[in-house]
């Protein structure tokens, strides 16, 4: 027999007075599962067992969770990996409201996404073809525009814990300095000034946690230093 | 019901990925009252896991190409059963708005001369056929889809779209005239059933692949408007098209682009030879999906399969060197290593056909005008009613989709039914409102999900239905086994008509979500085997081993559903294009 102990956070406001942990023992046959494939092996025991999920390959950010105290993706994330004495502690991501189960209330690391305007600006009008940018321009998005909004960093960063509805934390700033980063963005001034104040950006502390979860193996802590050397440079 | 709230809107758009979010960022800039509404937030949808690219003459590579070069592709790939005014569309709409694309900060991969970059894909050609390989698809990276659908959900934030995420579209809302004028939807949060009016519902819902036991596809796939419009009676066409990906990981049924093969990556058998040289001499490995996924299989079934039970084969991609795959495969280099535990800068990867993309749907015109046919055999628009997308079969695909032409039909086709919308709500809509009895019968199988008190569960019930159309209805099909299937389905849809929903809670109910998608898998699977064993012919993705062959005399035609009497009719495909001579049936090979 392989069996593993699984344990489950809990909680559903209809029925439930606190959350609480659940127990379960799941066998593997041995085999190196995606946690994923764990939850739906419990889900198939107890149709209540509520998270999200989707692609069921790293790419649309779903499944993010708390796996064994550590934030990441349950579906490109093997037993192997986590599994500590046969023991899998599955909780929701830190730091937002629990809706039910593994399931959080993303809406604060939304609106935070929102505040830097995450989207293209140019004032210039569009040419009747593309914009051309050099392959040495677009290299600089790489490691950028790859995030999946799954928030595993955000939510794991002690700052963002703290002030979530002021510091737009790891994800969101990632996805400013992509515009920023971008030949073909033009309102870099403009996005620096909407971040240029004690909490947006300075309450990262350089912590690192955001890289060290990074499913997508992307460095938010880069690209806040980026943005502090940029708003640095303006200020003077 | 008579405490149910009302929502209204000029369109509700019902689907978040591509198609959708294309189609609402056209309505919500012409300041229409627009919703988008999507069972997960928006950039979960399985547009994002679209890797290669996407196929469009927009001169990069080659600055002599042709958007007629394309449409010729395209028309050889579908097997002759795509409509060539609706590819005729396509391929000459696809430049604006792959360009659209760019300036809304898309971040393409470039050329040196910070063009946008293109690479090989199956089935292209230059100069109709005669030219050799075309690099036609544009490219970020293999992380198109992902760069595509996130760049449109940026632009419908700025366009301040109105997105109700996390709500799941139940049934569609008929009036007395049968006309669509809204859906009934379920916040999952909460679990609120709520009415929603409007002169314009889009089902942008996408694919099902999730009908079979193995796909590429997003769990999320579960054909919901399909299951929508069929339940409506509204009838869906040539849905016994599925194509089979070439390039599953074997195993987890993930995903490995056809780009592998564009950038010059090809199969080997288990003698390590290069068998598609066999099989199509010119194009070889990057010859049509449909053609690539049949040789495989073969491959198999001559025993020179690869592993210890030989149900695959591999995909070799070491000798492209590790800058090439770092630079333009990036994700499939993790995909494998995680799904496959291969590292594909040193060894191949084990690769099997996978259910990957469903052709069919609900027949629609390039305006996104959902059709259903009158007594007399005549196409008639369905008032109310619009899709676009992999939900839809404009038909651009017909019975075999190149790849990345998926990404084009998806913001060509939600392009240009956003346009159509807006002109006709400009125009003024004749909008008649639903009775209750029209509000009830489309409430009908929640509050039989909700009354339910004892029988099967879901999940099982799933798991029976996938392994029915796995092992009847896949990339070789037959009259005996589809006949066995289509009767397995039948006694299925009973048992799932008597279903146990165990879990009766409100907020955040999966459980109820996954039984109401079970119906409408179901709904999906049965329009699909009816129509595979009623086109007795072999054409495209569809291949039946005892109808090998095409036949054009009787089957140059559009495959079309009816739900009510389930019953297959066929329906004319379009020769006309507009600006080009037609493209006549000819023998396919590559």
């Amino acid at each position: 027999m392989s069996t593993l102990q699984v344990s489950v956070y809990r909680y559903n406001a209809e029925t439930d007075s606190a959350p609480y942990m659940q127990d379960f023992e799941i066998d593997t046959h041995g085999r190196d599962l995606m946690v994923l494939n764990i939850l739906q092996m419990l889900k198939a025991k107890d149709s209540t067992l509520v998270f999200r999920a989707s692609c069921r390959e790293g790419v649309c950010g779903s499944d993010g969770m708390n796996m064994n105290g550590k934030n990441g993706l349950a579906c490109v994330t093997p037993l192997s990996e986590v599994v500590k004495n046969n023991k899998l502690v599955l909780r929701p991501l830190p730091g937002l409201p629990v809706m039910r189960d593994l399931v959080v209330d993303m809406a604060l690391f939304y609106k935070q996404y929102e505040r830097i305007q995450p989207y293209l600006q140019n004032e210039n009008p569009a040419p009747a073809i593309e914009r051309l940018q050099s392959p040495e321009e677009r290299d600089k998005l790489d490691g950028l525009y790859e995030c999946i909004l799954c928030a595993c960093c955000s939510t794991s960063c002690p700052s963002f814990w703290w002030n979530p509805d002021k510091f737009v934390g790891p994800a969101g700033l990632l996805w400013a300095y992509r515009f920023m980063a971008d030949s073909r963005d033009t309102a870099t001034r403009d996005r620096l000034a909407e971040i240029d104040d004690p909490f947006s950006v300075f309450r990262c502390r350089g912590i690192m946690n955001c890289v060290n979860v990074c499913p997508k193996g992307l460095n938010p802590t880069r690209a806040i230093g980026k943005i502090r050397e940029l708003l640095m440079a303006n200020a003077t | 019901m008579a405490t149910m709230r009302n929502l209204s809107f000029d369109a509700i758009i019902i689907g978040g990925g591509g198609a959708g979010l294309r189609a609402a960022l056209e309505l919500a800039k012409s300041g229409k009252k627009t919703a988008v509404l999507s069972k997960v937030f928006p950039t979960r949808s399985h547009t994002v896991s679209a890797q290669g690219g996407i196929t469009c003459a927009i001169g990069s590579a080659d600055p002599n190409d042709d958007w007629r070069w394309h449409m010729y592709d395209t028309v050889k790939g579908s097997d002759y059963i795509g409509d060539q005014d609706a590819i005729e569309y396509m391929c000459t709409e696809g430049p604006k708005a792959v360009f659209e694309l760019e300036h809304m900060g898309l971040p393409f991969s470039r050329f040196d001369n910070g063009r946008i970059y293109q690479r090989p894909f199956g089935g292209q050609s230059k100069d109709f056929g005669k030219g050799g390989q075309a690099a036609r698809t544009c490219a970020a990276a293999d992380r198109t889809g992902h760069a595509l659908l996130h760049t449109l959900y940026q632009n419908n934030l700025k366009s301040n779209t109105v997105f109700l995420n996390e709500w799941y579209a139940v049934d569609l809302v008929r009036n007395q005239k049968n006309d669509v004028v809204g859906v009934i939807a379920m916040c999952i949060e909460t679990g609120e059933v709520v009415l929603i009016k409007s002169k314009a519902t889009v089902l942008a819902t996408g694919g099902a692949g999730r009908i079979y036991a193995s796909t590429t596809n997003a769990l999320i796939n579960t054909g919901d408007g399909i299951g929508m419009a069929l339940r409506a009676g509204f009838p869906v066409q040539d849905i016994e098209m599925w194509q089979f990906h070439p390039t599953g990981i074997h195993g987890a049924g993930v995903l490995v682009t056809e780009g592998c093969r564009g950038e010059g990556g090809y199969l080997i058998n288990k003698d390590g030879e290069r068998f598609m040289e066999r099989y199509a001499p010119n194009a070889k490995d990057l010859a049509g999906r449909d053609v690539v996924a049949r040789s495989m299989v073969l491959e198999i079934l001559e025993g020179r399969g690869c592993g210890e039970n030989g149900d695959h084969v591999m995909l070799k991609l070491d000798h492209l060197g590790e800058d090439v795959l770092l630079k333009r495969l990036p994700g499939i280099v993790e995909l494998s290593k995680t799904f496959a535990h291969v590292d594909p800068v040193k060894e191949p990867i084990p690769v099997v056909p996978t259910c990957h993309y469903m052709m069919g749907g609900i027949p629609t015109n390039v305006h996104g005008q959902a059709l259903t046919i009158d007594e007399n055999g005549k196409d008639t628009v369905i008032n109310g009613l619009y899709a676009c997308g992999e939900v839809a079969c404009v038909s651009v695909h017909g019975s075999n989709r190149l790849g990345g032409n998926s990404l084009l039909d998806l913001v060509v086709f939600g392009r240009a039914a956003g346009m159509y919308i807006e002109e006709s709500l400009n125009n003024g809509f004749e909008y008649h409102e639903p009775t209750d009895s029209d509000v009830e019968a489309s409430l009908l199988r929640l509050n039989r999900w909700n009354e339910s008190s004892e029988g099967e569960t879901v999940p099982d019930l799933k798991a029976e239905l996938q392994q029915i159309m796995q092992n009847n209805f896949g990339v070789f099909r037959k009259e005996e086994n589809m006949q066995k299937g289509v009767k397995l389905l039948a006694e299925l849809r009973e048992r799932i008509a008597h279903a146990y929903l165990p879990d009766k809670s409100n907020g955040f109910n999966t459980a109820r979500i996954e039984a109401l998608e079970l119906d409408n898998l179901l709904e999906v699977a049965e329009a699909t085997a009816i129509a595979a064993l009623e086109r007795r012919e072999s054409r495209g993705a569809h291949s039946r081993e005892d109808y090998p062959d095409r036949d054009d005399e009787n089957w140059l035609k559009h495959s079309i559903y009816f739900p009510a009497e389930k019953k297959l009719g066929q329906r004319d495909v379009n020769f006309s294009p507009k600006t080009v001579d037609t493209f006549e049936p000819k023998v396919r090979t590559y």
